[in-house]
C-alpha cells in the first residue's frame, strides 16, 4: 500500500530500485484506507485483506488518520486485522549521515497488542481516571519467543528484557518471568534483564552495549523512537510488523509530509530499508544486501542526497543514483 | 525550587538541624558516609539521625521507623533501597512507599552540562518536574484469571493540577521561559488527556511563560538530537522516569545529577537516577558528586545557603578536574580522592567568618 502524502512517490522509488536489482518481487498494490463494512464496523477493504492473506507479505507507506470522529486509527486497524504482535526496528548507524552517536547496531522488539495500549480507560469519579495496562502470559511468551528466534536467525548475540518489575511487580513481573522461561530454550543466546530507566540512562551514554531488546508495548514505543533518534530519525529508520499465520508488514514510520508531497523532494530511505528488511524476512539475503549497500554507499558518498539528508537532490535523482549502483553490482 | 510559602521553616534546636539519613543499599552507605565526613569537616550545623531499612526484610517496622523519623525531622537524605524481586508482588518498593506515604509529590531534577565533563551535547539546561505519587506507580495490580494481569494507572485532576502548579511556579521563580508537558494523550486519551488539560488550565495563570506539549516518544528523539530546545518539562510519573534518565545520561550520567523530592511538609534528597549501584559498591570507585550535590540541595532547603554554595563551588571545581574523574566519567579516580579534593578546595578558600555563613 503506497499510503498518503509522500507515500506514492517513495513507493514508486522503491519499486524502481527493486526492478533495477532484478528482485523477484511481484507487487500487488492495494488501498488499505478503512471503509465501513456491513453492520457499520470499520474495516480494511476486502481486496486488501484477501491479497495479504494470499501473499502474507506487505510493504506499506505512511497513512494519515482522518480526524473525523469515530474513525479508527489506521495502524490500529491493520494491527487488529492481521494480529501484528511484534514491531521490529533495527537501528544501525548510517555512515555518511552523522549524528552524535556512532556504531549503533541494535534491534528493538516491541510487543504490539496489549500492555499500556489496551485502550481500556474509564473515569471512575469526576477527576479520577484509570487506564488499564494489560499483560498476559500468552502475549508475553509469544513476543519473547519471537525475540529469541529473531536473535538466532539474525546471528545476534544477546537479548535484553526491558521492564519495570520493581514497581509493576505483577504485570512486568509476569512479562519478565516469561522471558526468563523462553531464554531457557535458547541457551546459545545470552539473556539479560534491565530496568527501563537504566536502559534509557545507558542508551544515551553508550548505545553500543545493546543488541536485541524485547519489551512490552509502551516501553517499546518510547525506546524504538529513542533509538531511531540516535541514528538520525524516522526518515531513515526501517520497521517491520510480524503477525500470526506468517503475515508480515514492513513500513516506514515517518509521517505523510503533506507539505512536500508530490514535489519530488521526499527521502525514500526509510521505506527502502523497510523493503530490505522484507527481503531478508523472505530469505532473499543476497538481494537485500545489494540494495542496502547501494543505498548506504549513495548516502556515504554525499554527492546525491535529498534535502533532509543534507543535500539538494530530488527524490528521483537519489533513486536513480541507487538504481545505477545496484545495476553496476551485477 | 519549592514555593517558599508552602513549606514550613525547618526544625532547629540549639541552632542545629536534625536530618534523617537512610543509607540504603549498594553505594548508598559509603557515599552518605562521605557526606557526613564532609559536613564534619565544614562544621555544618546538621546532625544526622541514621535510620536503616533492611531491603531483605518483609516486615514493615523499618519503613514505619523511617517514615516517623522523617515526619519528625521534616528532611531526609537517602540512598536507594533495593527491591527484592524474589519476594511476592505484594512487597512494594520501599522507595515508592516513602514517596507516597510522605506525599512527596514533586520530583525535581536539574540537568546541566558541567564544565570539564565531556558529553555529546553542549549547553543542556533542563529542569524536569515529575509527578511522584500516582500514575503508573500506583501499585494497584491484580491477576484477573491466571496469566492475565491488570495494572492500573491512575491520573487525578487534583494531583495533575498540583504538579502543574508546582512546575509553573518553579519556572516563574527561576526566571525560566517555557514549560513543556510530556504525555501520550493520543493513545491514553482519558488519562494523559486529563493531565494535559490540567496543565493547560494552570498555564493560563502564567501568561509570561510559554506552554507547549510534546508526545513522549518524540520527546526522547528530540532530546538525543537537540536537547538545547528544552527548558522546564512537566510530566506524569513513568515518563518522568524515562525523561530524567535520558537527560541525566546526556549531561554525564548517574554519578553527577542530584535529585529532590518535595511535598507540602517534607523534603527528601537523593541522586536523580536513584541507582543502587550494586556492582560498584564498596570498591571506592563510585562517583560521589551526585550524592554530595544532593546534600547541597538539602542545605539550601534548610536555609543554610552559605554552607550550600561553599560546598557546591568546591564540588564543581573538582568535577572540572579531569584527572580526578571516576570510572563513570572515563577516568581512574577514586571516590575518596574526589572527596579529599572537595575538602582541600574548601580549605584553600580560607577560614570562614560568621558573615560568610
Amino acid at each position: 500500500s503506497s499510503g498518503d502524502g509522500i507515500g506514492p512517490e517513495i513507493s514508486t522509488a522503491v519499486m524502481k530500485i527493486f526492478e533495477a536489482a532484478k528482485a523477484p518481487i511481484q507487487w500487488e498494490e492495494r488501498n488499505v484506507t478503512a471503509i465501513k463494512g456491513p453492520g457499520g464496523k470499520w474495516m480494511i477493504p476486502t481486496e486488501a485483506k484477501d491479497s495479504m492473506d494470499k501473499s502474507k507479505i506487505g510493504l506499506k507507506g505512511p497513512l494519515k488518520t482522518p480526524i473525523a470522529a469515530g474513525h479508527p486509527s489506521m495502524n490500529l486497524l491493520l494491527r487488529k486485522t492481521f494480529d501484528l504482535y511484534a514491531n521490529v526496528r533495527p537501528c544501525v548507524s548510517i555512515e555518511g549521515y552523522k549524528t552524535p552517536y556512532t556504531d549503533v547496531d541494535l534491534v528493538t522488539i516491541r510487543e504490539n497488542t496489549e500492555g499500556e495500549y489496551s485502550g481500556i480507560e474509564h473515569v471512575i469519579v469526576d477527576g479520577v481516571v484509570q487506564s488499564i495496562k494489560l499483560i498476559t502470559e500468552e502475549a508475553s511468551q509469544r513476543i519473547a519467543e519471537y525475540a529469541f528466534e529473531y536473535a538466532r536467525n539474525n546471528q545476534r548475540a544477546s537479548v535484553t528484557a526491558v521492564h519495570k518489575a520493581n514497581i509493576m511487580r505483577m504485570s512486568d513481573g509476569l512479562f519478565l518471568r516469561k522471558c526468563r522461561e523462553v531464554a531457557e530454550n535458547f541457551k546459545d543466546i545470552k539473556f539479560t534483564e534491565m530496568y527501563l530507566d537504566t536502559v534509557c540512562l545507558n542508551m544515551v551514554q553508550d548505545p553500543t552495549q545493546f543488541d536485541v531488546l524485547v519489551m512490552p508495548n509502551l516501553y517499546g514505543d518510547i525506546l524504538s523512537d529513542l533509538c531511531a533518534g540516535l541514528i538520525g530519525g524516522l526518515g531513515v529508520t526501517p520497521s517491520g510488523n510480524i503477525g500470526a499465520n506468517g503475515v508480515a508488514i514492513f513500513e516506514s514510520v515517518h509521517g505523510t509530509a503533506p507539505d512536500i508531497a508530490g514535489k519530488d523532494l521526499a527521502n525514500p530511505t526509510a521505506l527502502l530499508l523497510s523493503a530490505v528488511m522484507m527481503l531478508r524476512h523472505m530469505g532473499l539475503h543476497g538481494q537485500a544486501k545489494k540494495i542496502e549497500t547501494a543505498c548506504f554507499d549513495t548516502i556515504r558518498d554525499k554527492k546525491v542526497l535529498t534535502k533532509d539528508l543534507g543535500g539538494n537532490s530530488k527524490c528521483s535523482e537519489f533513486t536513480g543514483e541507487i538504481c545505477r549502483r545496484v545495476q553496476d553490482m551485477e | 525550587y519549592p514555593p517558599l510559602t508552602t513549606i514550613p521553616p525547618p526544625a532547629k534546636y540549639g541552632g542545629r538541624h536534625t536530618v534523617t539519613l537512610i543509607p540504603g543499599d549498594g553505594i548508598g552507605p559509603e557515599l552518605l558516609t562521605h557526606v557526613r565526613e564532609l559536613f564534619r569537616f565544614c562544621c555544618v550545623p546538621v546532625d544526622f539521625e541514621i535510620v536503616s531499612i533492611d531491603s531483605k526484610s518483609t516486615s514493615d517496622d523499618d519503613m514505619n521507623n523511617a517514615i516517623t523519623a522523617i515526619r519528625r525531622n521534616g528532611v531526609a537524605l537517602k540512598g536507594n533501597i533495593e527491591t527484592n524481586h524474589n519476594l511476592p508482588p505484594s512487597h512494594i518498593s520501599r522507595n515508592n512507599i516513602l514517596r507516597t506515604s510522605l506525599d512527596l509529590y514533586a520530583n525535581v531534577i536539574h540537568c546541566q552540562t558541567l564544565p570539564g565533563v565531556r558529553t555529546r551535547h553542549r549547553d543542556v539546561d533542563i529542569i524536569i518536574i515529575r509527578e511522584n505519587t500516582e500514575g503508573e506507580y500506583s501499585s494497584l495490580e491484580h491477576e484477573n484469571v491466571p496469566g492475565v494481569v491488570e495494572c492500573l494507572k491512575i491520573i487525578t485532576r487534583k494531583k495533575s493540577l498540583r504538579i502543574a502548579e508546582y512546575a509553573f511556579n518553579a519556572a516563574r521563580q527561576n526566571g525560566r521561559r517555557r514549560v513543556t508537558a510530556v504525555h501520550k494523550a493520543n493513545i491514553m486519551k482519558l488519562g494523559d488527556g486529563l493531565f494535559l488539560q490540567c496543565c493547560k488550565e494552570v498555564a493560563a495563570g502564567y501568561p509570561e511563560i510559554t506552554f507547549d506539549s510534546m508526545i513522549v516518544d518524540n520527546t526522547t528523539m528530540q532530546l538525543v538530537s537537540k536537547p538545547q530546545q528544552f527548558d522546564v518539562m512537566v510530566m506524569p510519573n513513568l515518563y518522568g522516569s524515562v525523561i530524567s534518565n535520558v537527560c541525566a545520561g546526556l549531561v554525564g550520567g548517574p554519578g553527577l545529577v542530584p535529585g529532590a523530592n518535595y511535598g507540602k511538609d517534607y523534603a527528601v534528597f537523593e541522586t536523580a537516577t536513584r541507582n543502587t549501584g550494586k556492582s560498584i559498591a564498596n570498591k571506592n570507585i563510585a562517583n560521589p558528586t551526585a550524592t554530595l550535590l544532593a546534600s547541597c540541595l538539602m542545605l539550601d532547603h534548610l536555609r543554610l545557603h552559605g554552607y550550600a554554595s561553599m560546598i557546591r563551588k568546591a564540588i564543581l571545581a573538582t568535577v572540572s578536574e579531569t584527572r580526578l574523574h571516576t570510572a563513570d566519567l572515563g577516568g581512574q579516580g577514586t571516590t575518596s580522592e574526589v572527596v579529599q579534593s572537595v575538602m582541600r578546595e574548601i580549605e584553600s578558600k580560607g577560614p570562614r567568618t560568621s558573615e560568610q555563613i
